[in-house]
């Protein structure tokens, strides 16, 4: 046990919860209003959607890929799945159905083409995002959908408790949404064979190629669990902001890649944990959160965001030398 | 074949990614001219492309770079905005109402001063990839998020404009018919092309992008190199600042950011290779012309932009797959 908690200290992942729980304490005194259960759930919240998209991409690290097209896809998936729950009545199964199905599809054809095209899977994925949202702009002329069904627009959601003033604690399907993508990707990466050759084909691709492992196969678990988690967190936020709009979510897919980077997933492959992105998110949430409680103006949240993440990667790239150094040093006084 | 062969040897010096972009460009300019004809071709519509081309064209020159060396630069378009926002200041804060030596004076350091930051900002991503070794993509993402928020911090996302009118005339005016515009990218295309194949500087880029470790191992101070690299995309982005803030006869900090992943889509299709070490600026004035001839073509036949983007994205698409089945076949 101790061993554990040694190790655990020296990893990416344990620095980062420093960093966080620091701010979170400095917050807490800081203003009056962070440490509250409200502001919590505020957070989980409207992080849903970024966090439910980093729990996608991280995976898409991990198996050495990049993903750069999933916000057009979850605009496709939430506006034909809406569009068609506004027509027929297909309830709560047949709305998810559509939306996984087009998520999930649209991220086999990704897997297809980098595989198949063989160039970097940004470039293929950049191309693919404009194709996406070209086309989903063109289709939908632009159209925001503001109407949606009654038993959606309601969401799911349960009250839990009250505070002192009689007000209710709310827990919705943003949360439920958010726990369960991270538990899923966690299941995926950890507990399945598939997810331990997604980390060897990350690892290490011409030595997983030539011990056997079906390139394709694994790519399009990667790029389709990445569209299906896309599909997923597109109904969530849909469901938060309380229409449909095709050109809501294009544009901020580097503020995911970022946070997923934060949590110490490398762009080079087989490194990443589900720890570390949702620790990342919610360093990247809590500073956002906790200018506004300071009452700093919003106009300069951006840029204290760059400059968190600046540092960050500066550090753990500075880490990753370190280590490479002395165990450079080790094999050179073995020799 | 053998009639094929004087056209095969006149264009074997342009490389096999030339001559399939030249294919491209003459099947599209039959193919618009079939359906459009004079609509198309016309004087108005091809100054029309020669005024929209230049701003993604030097964009892509700035992206290009990096590219070559093996690195990326996301940070482009902020850099852009923000030295067109600090000349934009300058140029509206400084410069007296009637000409005369200061007036002159002021524009030229307006000019001056953008190009400087920018080469600052530029020094800073080079230093952190090459110094810290932190990966282009993250370094130049982080950078393009903190000097956005610099730019919005400052203006809280306003827009500075009214310029003097020999700024207005740099994005506007022409010379004997050919646009300002288009001769500031001619200019820059030209040295940039000569530089990547005739100098030793261009050497050592392609060879940074084709194998770090040799490079550094033969000698070549390969820091001092990406540090340079990146202060010329810096420098050349701010180059595309110019041209935006004058042709819109303002500035601002989110100018032209649809435009960002659009660059490293026409300097792949160019033939510059994402993973660095080949390309040539050629290639890239081909993408771009094909791009622009799209774009003007679908917007005549009342196309929405939109659709426009999607067949750019589809056209790389397309390119890397017939390379990619050429190979497979002809192996």
């Amino acid at each position: 046990m101790r061993n554990a908690l040694r190790r655990f200290g020296r990893t990416h992942e344990a620095r980062l919860l420093l960093v966080t729980v620091a701010l979170m304490i400095f917050l807490s005194f800081a203003t009056k209003n962070f440490f509250t259960i409200q502001n919590a759930l505020d957070l989980l919240t409207s992080y849903a959607f970024p966090g439910m998209m980093a729990a996608g991409l991280v995976v898409v690290l991990v198996a050495g890929g990049l993903d750069i097209s999933f916000t057009a896809v979850a605009s496709i998936a939430q506006y034909l799945a809406v569009l068609a729950a506004n027509h027929y009545g297909i309830g709560w199964l047949g709305l998810f159905g559509i939306a996984l199905a087009v998520g999930t599809a649209l991220g086999l054809l990704n897997a297809l083409l980098v595989t198949g095209l063989r160039i970097a899977s940004i470039i293929v994925t950049i191309a693919m995002l404009n194709v996406y949202y070209g086309l989903l702009m063109f289709v939908t002329g632009g159209d925001t959908i503001n109407s949606l069904p009654d038993w959606f627009a309601n969401g799911l959601s349960w009250v839990v408790a009250f505070d002192s003033h009689q007000n209710p604690y709310i827990l919705n399907m943003q949360m439920i949404g958010l726990v369960l993508a991270f538990i899923m990707t966690w299941l995926l990466l950890n507990r399945t064979s598939v997810g331990r050759q997604l980390r060897a084909l990350g690892g290490n691709p011409e030595a997983a190629k030539r011990v056997g492992f079906n390139v394709l196969r694994l790519n399009m678990v990667a790029y389709g669990y990445m569209g299906f988690m896309a599909g997923l967190a597109s109904l969530v936020q849909a469901q938060v902001a309380q229409t449909v709009m095709p050109n809501a979510l294009v544009g901020r897919e580097l503020d995911v890649l970022a946070a997923v980077v934060l949590g110490g997933a490398s762009l080079f492959g087989g490194v990443g944990t589900v720890l570390g992105t949702i620790l990342g998110l919610a360093l990247l949430a809590i500073l956002q959160n906790g200018l506004i409680l300071l009452g700093v103006a919003s106009f300069w949240t951006e840029c204290f965001t760059g400059i968190v993440f600046l540092v960050a990667v500066s550090t753990i790239a500075w880490e990753r030398r370190r280590q490479r150094l002395a165990i450079r040093r080790v094999i050179g006084t073995a020799a | 074949m053998s009639a094929l062969g004087p056209f095969n040897r006149a264009t074997a010096r342009l490389g096999p990614v030339n001559r399939r972009l030249i294919l491209l460009l003459v099947a599209l300019v039959i193919v618009f001219g079939l359906l459009l004809g004079h609509r198309l071709f016309n004087a108005a519509s091809l100054r029309s492309m020669a005024y929209q081309l230049p701003e993604l064209g030097i964009l892509s020159l700035a992206m290009m770079i990096p590219l070559l060396s093996g690195g990326l630069d996301l940070s482009i378009i902020a850099t852009a905005d923000l030295s067109a926002l600090a000349m934009a200041w300058i140029l509206t804060h400084m410069v007296p109402a009637h000409p005369g030596f200061a007036w002159v004076a002021w524009q030229v350091a307006a000019i001056v001063a953008g190009l400087v930051l920018a080469a600052i900002v530029g020094m800073l991503n080079g230093l952190i990839i090459a110094y810290l070794e932190v990966s282009p993509i993250l370094t130049t993402l982080g950078m393009m998020t903190l000097i956005k928020g610099i730019s919005i911090g400052l203006t809280h996302g306003g827009v500075l404009s009214g310029f003097p009118a020999p700024i207005v005339f740099i994005g506007n005016g022409d010379l004997w018919g050919v646009p300002i515009v288009l001769l500031i990218f001619v200019a820059l295309a030209i040295p940039v092309g000569i530089m990547l194949t005739r100098s030793p500087f261009g050497q050592v880029l392609n060879m940074l992008g084709s194998n770090e470790a040799a490079t550094r191992y033969s000698g070549v101070d390969t820091r001092r190199a990406l540090v340079k690299v990146y202060i010329l995309s810096g420098v050349l982005a701010s180059v595309a600042g110019v041209v935006m803030m004058a042709r819109f006869n303002s500035a601002n900090a989110a100018y032209g950011e649809s435009y960002l992943l659009v660059t490293i889509l026409a300097a792949v299709l160019g033939g510059i290779s994402p993973s660095g070490g080949f390309g040539k600026v050629t290639g890239l004035v081909f993408a771009l012309v094909i791009l622009q001839l799209i774009s003007t073509a679908f917007n005549l036949l009342n196309f929405s932009q939109f659709l426009t983007l999607a067949i750019w994205g589809a056209t790389l698409i397309l390119v890397a797959g017939v390379t990619r089945l050429r190979e497979h076949f002809l192996r």
